[in-house]
């Protein structure tokens, strides 16, 4: 399950977003009496630098809303027209966060497309004025500096940030299906050139301050500073400050000049795009690879180019134009709706619903150093948890902790960490092959291997040597938790945590709880989930619990797809087409075949006919001949280290061929495979919340999406069936239901909405 | 017993020297702790500290402190077997001499019965070289011992690459000339870029002069306070230098080159002048520069440490008792320089004194900024209470006890020799201002240093991974 990493993206902005304060509120700064004092902006004379200081009292972050805007216009309207003032400088007050973007309530807040290209008119008419103000601003950012916040410091004259980790640049709006619509295009290709400017639009990503230095985004790098005579964060912002104010008055004395002189490479790149053949190869290369990456199912990063396109081609009217136009038009489709439900839903999924835990985790320990072991061990041993990884073998638990080494030894080599850190991170982790230390532990995660009888024998082992309060958590994918701790002496210390692999990759958390599972036990382990920075879903129990449920019948119907001759390259190229990060038959390979045929038989057994559909004798024999997927080097491909194209496994055809299903023309267009595949994964999951497996759509869809890969411009099962219809999809079933019976069988829940149109998941 | 009538004699005569030298001696008691050893510096040398890449350029390290050696012997005129053990600082170690202790003591004609060891801790090697002293002596191992430091920036070790040096490692375990010419042909150009010494802190990958700026940020010392402190320096240094105070430097005849008997980077400057010069480190809006730093200097020192008893016998006059000493560490990013803070008030207490009974200060000067920001923390009550747990600060030295001779910034920071320098000079003052308790303070941050007047922003050297901070107590 590799496949959802172009969310990675999205997840890391947003989380961002608002894991921003920690610990002591924040403290005010003292400001003489200021001219003209908002809430949120305010601003001091120094001298004849003007300091404008933003900071909204109601939230964590400060967003470009409404008020804020106003309070802006207000304070920079009286910057202009006090004489007494030759220069400003704009900065954050807040710890952490400059301006981390517009507020997208605003936007969700308009009825119309036509109300959105108004507000984005107006912020581009703020911007204009920025730009063109007879006296310079200079903007002094630490913290997140996104979206409008981007925006607007690339319509001052001057930008300092500081080198804190949390200063990051970016244009995250493509993640929520939308575009710079505050001027964003229209700067961004004439401050660091069109590749660069393709690049933060199009992916998203944050840049840090270094790299926005050497960008040209910024002109001026600032160190953090560590402890003085005031804390760390606010003496930084305060340093910040009075280097901004020197470097306002030095463009006042034309002592810094506002242009710089243009490198060699500079010159040259300059000449290269100076010709309109070039500008329209990068244009339609850009337009290649867009289409290529998302199959053309989201539209902001095609508008994306067009706008950037308009305002180089056609000049900066038209380009406005397109741009508010375009952002409107965009905030109005139900990819980007289903963008910004998911985002809400993550930041939903961050929080834990169940209060903080009596005891804090301070000592974590991890049964199995395999894959998922060692993963689980990566994520926690850089929180500050002391982190315990037992294995049974010397060589497997050596192999563990490569593993775990390798993930912080990338992050130094990618300088993300230093070597120091990434050593005394590690001086955190123990490797042992016994179960000393154990009666320290405040939790055991078990991530053995998916045998009922050795979890039993693991969890008697344990329990043995843990202390009273240890929580007992079992790392599986499809046992019932309830079964795990029937031969538990305490159950209501057992919990299940479903990590999914890479579990360094991959955000989302499923976490199940069984009747007897108590509260504190819960809040435990969703407080051990967000310290290791994961999405959390909490469901209930049974086969499968939630997301191996929903994936079951849909790769069962990927089997009898591929036994009705559809080859597994043309599977993938249907699943991909629909939103799928990953295809179906690279995924079977991902998870692993083994597993799968373990899945489908167990949950076969649970559910009966409803999780039929190929024949589960196809994913054995494969697996009897050793082709167990991406781990085994074959699977339904083959896999070649360091080679990225692969082929379809000839072996394979053999066992399709005997195992060969003759399709029904009227249900195998490629449209009716496609929806065959996701209605069985919809329906399932519609009855999961209908028989309480979930507590919510929210995390049903933030379960399929981060977990499965389920569509990200669908937003999601549930927001799928919002906006696609449920009448309209019951429509589909029934008639695959004729051909291929129960498996298409609508669940109730699913016909209730099919029959009541005002009935939605998502309000 | 003969020992009591000693130590009795000892007292007598120190209260007898005091009163009637010293018409404003207050009586204040004794440091001397039942059942521990009473240890004196007998006497401390060094040679003159000079501008690295001048007149001792084409030395090595082991020459200077031969030559420091030579002169403790040649003050003390000690027998050369009497020394029980010797024991130097140094940082950048010469790979060849990488027990640089053991081969100056052999040149410098001692026996060669005497062992020998080399300590490094950034720039307290030579405080670690003296405290070790002291742990011998007071554990009865020993009963004179020789301490000191060496450094010699006019030469570092600059290494060949990584991969360089593992192909050459392999070129001599290859036995066929096959094998050797894939070996050589395997050599890139990136194979031959050298390696220098850590321009950084190995923690951090920070380097001091980066780390000093963003300190004295931290602490809002403006330049101009930075600058006022470095021409006090350098003003104090020339005064004393002029009126021959520095009677610890000896003259060292350098071989092929003249008699040097004098520290040559003492340069009074204006402020007008050194606010002309640019940012070294935090460009542009740093505050440190070359002239308020520590230049990079060759240089190297040696002190003799006795039992009293031993040093009495032997008919000498002690120079000062070694009463304490305390060890600290902070975070090594955001707190590097700081020790003298975390320090000074721990040895007081050790030692029953407040600040105001110290007589003499002597604290090193990496940093003009560094020296400032430590001042300051050691003025806030709010830095007191929030990191270091305290109730209220820890107060300031007054400046007219501090540093009165000069410091490390205008006579020069031999990294490895400058802890001798700073207890000698408090011995020095003590007997000449009339004191009684002397404290040392330094802060184990390597001095990144630019040189005023050729424009070489050589290697910084490497630096432990924590800041350590030694303090010693003298009591006259």
């Amino acid at each position: 399950m590799a496949g959802v990493r172009a969310l990675g993206a999205l997840s890391r902005i947003t989380s961002r977003r608002y894991t921003l304060t920690t610990g002591s509120p924040f403290r005010t700064f003292s400001v003489a009496p200021a001219m003209l004092a908002g809430t949120h902006v305010n601003y001091e004379v120094k001298g004849d630098v003007a300091v404008v200081r933003i900071n909204d009292p109601n939230s964590k972050v400060n967003t470009l809303s409404i008020q804020m805007q106003k309070e802006l216009t207000d304070v920079m309207n009286e910057v202009w027209s006090n004489n007494a003032v030759q220069s400003a400088v704009l900065i954050s007050t807040k710890p952490g966060c400059f301006i981390a973007g517009a507020d997208i309530n605003m936007i969700e807040g308009c009825k119309t497309a036509e109300e959105v290209t108004q507000l984005s008119q107006e912020g581009q008419n703020i911007f204009e004025k920025i730009e063109k103000s007879p006296k310079p601003i200079v903007a002094a950012i630490n913290g997140s500096c996104l979206g409008a916040g981007l925006e607007f410091v690339i319509a001052c004259q001057y930008r300092i940030a500081t080198k804190s980790k949390k200063t990051v640049l970016g244009t995250p709006e493509v993640m929520l299906g939308l575009l710079p619509g505050a001027g964003g295009t229209q700067r961004l290709p004439k401050m660091v050139g069109l590749p660069s400017a393709f690049d933060m639009m199009l992916t998203g990503r944050n840049i840090r301050a270094d790299k926005a230095k050497k960008m040209g985004l910024v002109h001026q790098l600032v160190d953090t500073l560590g402890p003085g005579l005031k804390s760390p964060e606010e003496r930084t912002i305060e340093y910040l400050e009075e280097i901004a104010i020197e470097c306002a008055r030095g463009i006042v004395n034309k002592k810094i000049p506002l242009s710089k002189e243009k490198g060699m490479m500079q010159k040259l790149q300059d000449y290269i795009m100076s010709f309109e053949m070039v500008r329209n190869q990068i244009y339609k290369t850009v337009h290649g690879k867009v289409m290529k990456q998302s199959k053309g199912l989201y539209p902001a990063p095609l508008k994306i180019i067009e706008c950037v396109k308009a305002g180089i081609e056609q000049g900066p009217i038209p380009g406005y134009l397109a741009e508010s136009q375009n952002f409107g038009q965009l905030a109005k489709t139900t990819e980007s709706h289903a963008l910004i439900g998911l985002y809400h839903g993550q930041v939903t999924c961050k929080k834990n619903r169940f209060g903080a835990p009596q005891k804090e985790v301070k000592t974590l320990a991890i049964l199995g150093a395999g894959l998922m072991g060692a993963g689980i061990a990566q994520v926690t041993v850089d929180k500050g948890v002391h982190t315990i990884l037992k294995d049974t073998t010397v060589s497997g638990l050596a192999r563990g902790e490569q593993q775990v080494f390798k993930g912080f030894n990338d992050k130094t080599k990618k300088r993300n960490i230093t070597s120091f850190e990434r050593d005394s991170i590690l001086s955190n982790l123990t490797g042992q092959l016994d179960y000393s230390g154990f009666e320290k532990a405040d939790m055991v995660i078990e991530a053995v291997f998916e045998d009922i009888n050795i979890k039993h024998k693991v969890l008697k082992e344990i329990e043995a040597v843990i202390p009273p309060h240890c929580i007992f958590a079992s790392n599986t994918s499809a046992l019932p938790i309830k079964e795990i701790a029937a031969a538990s002496k305490r159950p209501d210390k057992v919990i299940g945590m479903h990590y999914f692999s890479p579990v360094d990759k991959m955000q989302l958390l499923e976490i199940i709880t069984t009747e007897q599972t108590s509260k504190d036990t819960t809040a435990s382990a969703v407080a051990v989930g967000l310290k290791q920075g994961k999405v959390i879903i909490v469901v209930g129990d049974g086969p499968g619990f939630y997301t191996t449920r929903c994936l079951a019948p849909m790769l069962a119907e990927a089997v009898r797809v591929l036994q009705e001759g559809v080859d597994p390259k043309k599977l993938d190229a249907l699943t991909t087409g629909f939103g799928f990060p990953v295809g179906a038959a690279t995924l079977a390979d991902e998870v692993g075949l083994d597993v799968a045929a373990h899945v489908a038989e167990d949950l076969g057994k649970a559910f009966g006919s409803r999780f039929g559909g190929g024949n589960v004798e196809v994913l054995k024999t494969m697996v009897d001949m050793g082709f167990k997927g991406r781990k085994s080097g074959k699977g339904c491909y083959v896999y070649q280290p360091g080679l990225k194209v692969r082929d379809v496994n000839p072996d394979i055809e053999e066992i399709l061929e005997k195992y060969k299903m003759t399709p029904n023309p009227a249900v195998s267009s490629d449209s009716d495979v496609q929806y065959r595949l996701v209605s069985r994964f919809v329906n399932e999951a519609v009855l999961c919340l209908q028989e309480g497996i979930l507590s919510s759509p929210v995390e049903g869809d933030i379960g399929a999406v981060f977990g499965l890969g389920f569509p990200p411009c669908l937003g999601g099962p549930f927001r799928f069936v919002d906006a696609f219809g449920a009448d309209k999809l019951v429509e589909k079933m029934r008639r695959y239901e004729e051909v291929y019976g129960n498996q298409f069988t609508p669940c109730q829940l699913l016909l209730d909405h099919a029959n009541d149109s005002s009935k939605k998941f998502h309000k | 017993s003969w020992r009591f009538f000693f130590l009795s004699f000892r007292k007598i005569y120190t209260i007898l020297k005091n009163s009637l030298l010293i018409i404003q001696t207050k009586s204040k008691k004794t440091l001397a702790r039942p059942n521990v050893k009473n240890i004196v510096l007998v006497e401390g040398v060094r040679t003159p500290f000079l501008l690295s890449g001048t007149t001792y350029s084409d030395l090595m390290p082991h020459d200077l402190a031969r030559a420091a050696l030579q002169g403790l012997l040649h003050r003390t005129a000690i027998p050369k077997d009497v020394v029980d053990y010797i024991i130097y600082g140094t940082v950048i170690q010469e790979v060849k001499t990488s027990n640089v202790a053991r081969e100056a003591a052999l040149g410098a004609g001692f026996s060669d019965k005497i062992p020998s060891h080399t300590v490094t801790m950034a720039c307290i090697s030579s405080n670690q070289a003296m405290t070790s002293a002291v742990g011998l002596i007071a554990a009865g191992q020993c009963d004179a011992v020789v301490a000191g430091g060496v450094e010699f920036m006019s030469d570092v070790p600059i290494r060949h690459s990584r991969k360089m040096r593992k192909t050459m490692l392999s070129l001599n375990k290859a036995k066929t000339l096959g094998q050797r010419l894939s070996l050589l042909g395997s050599i890139r150009l990136a194979h031959l870029s050298p390696e220098l010494p850590a321009v950084a802190e190995f923690s951090t990958s920070e380097t001091m002069g980066h780390s000093a700026d963003r300190l004295a940020a931290a602490f809002g010392v403006s330049r101009v306070e930075q600058d006022e402190f470095a021409l006090r320096s350098h003003s104090l240094a020339k005064k004393a230098q002029d009126a021959g105070l520095l009677q610890d430097v000896i003259s060292f005849k350098v071989p092929g080159r003249d008699i040097v008997s004098q520290d040559n980077g003492i340069r009074p400057s204006s402020m007008e002048q050194m606010a002309k010069l640019k940012p070294a480190f935090i460009k542009p809006h740093g505050t440190v520069t070359a002239a308020n730093s520590s230049f990079l200097t060759d240089g190297a020192s040696a002190v003799l440490i006795m039992s009293e008893e031993k040093a009495l016998a032997m008919g000498y006059k002690p120079k000062a008792y070694l009463r304490d000493f305390v060890y600290v560490s902070q975070d090594p990013k955001d707190q590097l320089l700081l020790g003298p803070t975390y320090g000074t008030p721990k040895v007081l207490e050790r030692a029953g004194l407040t600040m105001s009974d110290i007589d003499v200060f002597e604290f090193h000067e990496a940093f003009a900024g560094q020296i400032m920001a430590n001042l300051k923390a050691m003025d806030s009550d709010w830095f007191a209470q929030t990191y270091m747990g305290r109730k209220s600060k820890v107060g300031t030295p007054p400046m007219d006890k501090f540093n009165l001779w000069g410091g490390s910034l205008s006579l020069g920071h031999p990294f490895g020799a400058t802890g001798c320098r700073l207890v000698t000079t408090v011995a020095h003052r003590l007997q000449k201002e009339g004191g009684q308790y002397g404290l040392v303070a330094a802060c184990a941050a390597g001095g990144q240093v630019s040189d005023t007047h050729v424009q070489h922003s050589l290697v910084v050297p490497a630096m432990i991974a924590f800041c350590t901070y030694a303090k010693h107590l003298y009591e006259l």
